[in-house]
């Protein structure tokens, strides 16, 4: 009876093999390395970048275990954190001539050392939260109202447009919140305008509001297209996050939207708070001016003549000058999208410009009076402009134009990339801050790690002496329920934090309960008197039940934590949970598996070793079994 | 080696009245010390700003509270945490500074002060998000009392899930009141223990009542004092073990976890400790004075058929 079929040893060697294999790369620990990156949004980091490097190290005698393009950056790992710092002034001087203004970002950073045949399998180790890492965690509130009301003035302008070209005549079209209020003269003129907004306005809907004497509409914006100008508003703004946060060099950054209005970013690594919320509360702005097509601008430009007055210079990406009229077109602000695609006529790679009402007019005036002309657009950033684009004006634009020519799709893809990154669709606020040293992330691994392992030793140790071979089986069971919670974290790619550590360490210490409850229930079956094959069956059968029972009950307060918890109680109710599953299989059928190995076959099986099985009725202890 | 040399099944049930008098006067003297002095809030749930800092000489608390208030806060705790060159301040939320500006200032003060000052961490919480986590930890806290009573009423009977319920809701408060008495500081990771706690007693609870519905199968002829006796009695072995070496473990983060776990492995402690009196004792005994019954568990067959008023042989049981 107590005989496992095949199939599951089967599935206990499985499991083994998976759960070494996964947990494997956390014993592996990590390298200190140098990450490059692009410091402008214009640089590009690719494969060439990775020979400067190597021959900035090599110039200095500095050896690097690994030189590696990865992503968007370059990474050299290192032996030591010594060659590592000098590794990182060598590269930081040879890619950045002029410090005050560097076009790659180097920084220090830990890399995993997984071998590289484990990680083809996908392993890797456990994703560490901040309190074990260093680094800084901010969680960003978008002002939603913000997004809302730049939306209702783009259509107040827009209404204003329409409502000229059907000739209806209004006492005046004004945003007032997120509303917009229409005043007429008399009802014909207000059910012309509902009329109006019913046609070309399907985001709007309008109700008549009479003030007195006045005729009175008010417009407001559907709930639908309210959201999703919020869903649109805190997209962007996580993409110019990302792009700002690429600069700063971190190793892994976290960027993510949390609920209908916040933003969660993490910076693993980053000691300088302030130049992180610095970057993170920038703006980058955007021009579109005209070019100086004069004779002293286009002497400025090939570089033999000064810039005219009424002219500045940017510099183009390719390395040439643009001279532009000082005069402003539009900004960023009249820009609503920018999305790369191929050209209608020519198939040509090309990016498309969306504009408000306001940008659109611009435009259409000026390209009408200076077809043939050049028109730049330059990227502030950092208080230097960089015309990012330099395009001949071929025909009358308008709301949406398209600028194409001269560039390859990734080009393309690049300056949409850019004229999106140019603004933040609203503003956003700091609501929650934390910055770990990395010294006392370091410290807090320590701690947890001690605290679960000494805790180990004291229960195994106990089990052992406790219940002979059957508390051997037990630490078995125990340790195997290690490795596979850390297997399970580590394939999860789930954040371990502090708590999540104290998590491994309950976990482990409430694991050993299922195995008490099984080795008690067989001691007291042998008490009282069954034979030792069917007492090991019967200690099973109905430990099984309030196993079961028990770990469900607590698997309900762990989900209760997971599904309200936040940041680290989060952490804590993960590694709880599925401590509780993992020990649910490794105490009951591992270490069944293992009984019945050991003592499944014999079938005149005498006596079991399981430590005492003291029985009152002789008054004095059965000598230890076995 | 066996700890545990019982003879005959311990009358606990027959103390039932002391016992639950024991935890019921424990239980108000929590709720007194909650009510009166409040827990300690962590700055996760007030809002504010938390700052740890670490000089290379033993830290000169008093020097420090006198640059905090030289910036304009008064009363700031300023206390050391860990080790004696370890100092830690809460800032309040101040109106119109954000809390950036106020750490960094903070901290240029503390340099001025003494320039071998290096910030270890700092955390800042706005208050609505304080406020909120107060809320989601309530929820948590109802999500977890619905779903095991819901649980236990199922695989037991709804008198087990309300009296494992009371019991063990009573531990909580327990914890909660020693927090509030001793002023400890009540964070996020410690209300996690707490629900933790709550998870491990109902266990507890279970693993009883789980033997008593085994004796009421059993041993038709005792009564449920009885009963409960002999399921106790029986598991109080594994009770001792399970608690002990959960207790090494939480004795290990103790020891070993430093000042971060060293509310959370206490309330634990606590729960652990209280959690052995409440869900074998108290639950048990509010279980009998609900009236459980070996029919309220054993659904079996035994109840005779329907009679047929016209069969002669109707009634007749062999």
């Amino acid at each position: 009876m107590n005989r496992y079929p095949l199939w599951k040893y089967l599935i206990i060697a499985v499991a083994m093999v998976i759960g070494a294999l996964y947990a494997l790369p956390n014993l592996f620990g990590e390298s200190p390395a140098v990450q490059v990156s692009a410091g402008r949004t214009s640089v590009k980091v690719d494969v060439s970048t990775v020979t400067r490097v190597e021959q900035a190290l090599s110039a200095q005698g500095l050896v690097a275990s690994t030189v590696q393009f990865e992503g968007t950056s370059v990474r050299a790992r290192f032996e030591d954190t010594d060659t590592q710092l000098k590794a990182r002034d060598a590269i930081e001087r040879a890619l950045n001539p002029d410090p005050a203004d560097p076009s790659h970002v180097v920084a220090l950073s830990l890399l995993p050392r997984t071998p590289s045949w484990l990680a083809a399998l996908g392993a890797s180790p456990m994703y560490l939260g901040l309190d074990l890492r260093g680094g800084v965690h901010f969680m960003l509130q978008v002002d939603m109202p913000a997004a809302l009301q730049r939306r209702a003035d783009v259509l107040t302008g827009d209404l204003r447009t329409a409502l000229r070209e059907k000739n209806v005549r209004h006492g005046g079209v004004n945003r007032n919140g997120v509303n917009i209020e229409l005043r007429a003269r008399d009802a014909a003129t207000l059910e012309a305008a509902r009329a109006v907004i019913q046609d070309q306005f399907p985001d709007l809907v309008s109700s008549e509001t009479p003030e007195g004497s006045e005729f009175r509409l008010v417009a407001t914006i559907k709930p639908e297209a309210a959201r999703s100008v919020q869903d649109q508003a805190l997209k962007q703004n996580i993409t110019t996050l990302h792009n700002r946060i690429n600069e700063l060099g971190v190793a892994e950054p976290v960027i993510q939207q949390q609920g209908a209005d916040r933003i969660v970013v993490q910076l693993p690594g980053v000691q300088d708070t302030a130049k992180a919320k610095d970057i993170l509360g920038r703006t980058a702005t955007l021009e579109m001016r005209l070019v100086d097509e004069s004779t002293e601008g286009r002497a400025a430009a090939d570089g033999t003549g000064p810039v005219p007055f009424g002219a500045d210079r940017f510099p183009t990406r390719d390395g040439r000058a643009a001279i532009v009229k000082k005069q402003v077109l539009a900004t960023g602000e009249n820009l609503t999208d920018a999305q790369a695609g191929f050209d209608s006529q020519q198939q040509e790679p090309s990016v498309t410009l969306y504009m408000d009402a306001k940008g659109g007019r611009v435009m259409r005036d000026v390209s009408r009076e200076n077809i043939g002309k050049g028109m730049a657009i330059i990227l502030f950033e950092k208080g230097k402009g960089e015309a990012i684009s330099v395009a001949t004006i071929r025909g009358e634009l308008g709301n949406r134009f398209q600028i194409s020519g001269s560039m390859n799709i990734n080009e393309a893809n690049d300056l949409a990339l850019l004229l999106r990154a140019g603004s933040l669709a609203a503003p956003m606020e700091i609501i929650e801050e934390r910055t770990i040293g990395p010294s006392l992330g370091a410290d807090n691994i320590a701690k947890g790690f001690n605290s679960v392992i000494w805790g180990f030793a004291v229960i195994v140790l106990f089990m052992c002496i406790y219940y002979m071979l059957f508390g051997v089986f037990s630490s078995l069971a125990l340790g195997f329920n290690l490795v596979l919670l850390v297997a399970v974290l580590s394939m999860l790619q789930a954040t371990l934090t502090l708590p999540g550590i104290a998590a491994m360490a309950l976990a482990l210490g409430m694991a050993i309960d299922s195995n008490v409850l099984i080795n008690e229930r067989v001691r007291e079956e042998l008490r009282n008197g069954a034979s030792p094959q069917s007492a090991i069956n019967a200690g099973y059968e109905h430990a099984w039940g309030t196993i079961l029972d028990s770990n469900v009950t607590t698997l309900i307060a762990g989900v209760a934590l997971l599904a309200f918890g936040s940041g680290p109680v989060r952490g804590f109710a993960v590694v709880h949970c599925i401590g509780i599953l993992t020990s649910m299989f490794s105490s009951v059928v591992f270490s069944r598996g293992l009984v019945n190995l050991w003592y499944g076959r014999q079938k005149k099986l005498k006596t079991v070793s399981i430590g005492t099985v003291w029985r009152p009725e002789s008054g004095s202890s059965v000598a230890k079994a076995d | 080696m066996e700890l545990f040399r019982i003879r005959r099944d311990i009358p606990f049930m027959k103390h039932a009245l002391v016992l639950n008098a024991i935890s019921a006067i424990t239980f108000a003297a929590a709720v007194f010390f909650l009510v009166t002095r409040g827990l300690a809030l962590s700055v996760e749930f007030t809002g504010g700003t938390v700052m740890e800092v670490a000089y290379e000489q033993p830290a000169d608390l008093a020097a420090v509270r006198h640059v905090v208030e030289s910036l304009g806060y008064a009363d700031v705790p300023v206390q050391n945490f860990g080790s004696s060159r370890d100092v830690l301040l809460r800032l309040p939320v101040l109106v119109g500074q954000s809390s950036g500006q106020q750490s960094e200032a903070a901290l240029a003060a503390l340099k001025a002060q003494n320039p071998t000052v290096v910030l270890r961490r700092s955390e800042f919480v706005g208050p609505q998000v304080g406020q909120e986590l107060v809320e989601d930890g309530l929820k948590a806290l109802g999500l977890v009392i619905v779903g095991i009573m819901i649980y236990l009423a199922v695989r037991f009977e709804w008198k087990y899930a309300v009296s494992a319920i009371i019991a063990n809701l009573h531990d909580v408060v327990i914890i909660l009141g020693f927090f509030a008495f001793f002023q400890w500081e009540f964070s996020l990771a410690v209300l996690a223990a707490v629900l933790a706690v709550l998870g491990y007693s109902v266990n507890e609870s279970v693993v009883i009542f789980d033997r008593i519905r085994e004796s009421f199968r059993r041993h038709r002829k005792k009564t449920t004092p009885q009963i409960i006796d002999n399921a106790i009695t029986s598991t109080i072995s594994r009770t001792i073990i399970t608690h002990g070496s959960t207790q090494i473990m939480v004795l290990s983060m103790l020891l070993f976890g430093g000042p971060t776990l060293y509310y959370f492995a206490l309330a634990l402690t606590i729960g652990i400790l209280f959690g052995i009196y409440s869900s074998v004792f108290v639950a048990a005994a509010i279980a009998m004075w609900l009236g459980i019954k070996r029919e309220d568990l054993i659904k079996s067959g035994n109840k005779p058929a329907e009679s047929d008023p016209n069969d002669p042989n109707g009634g007749a049981v062999v």
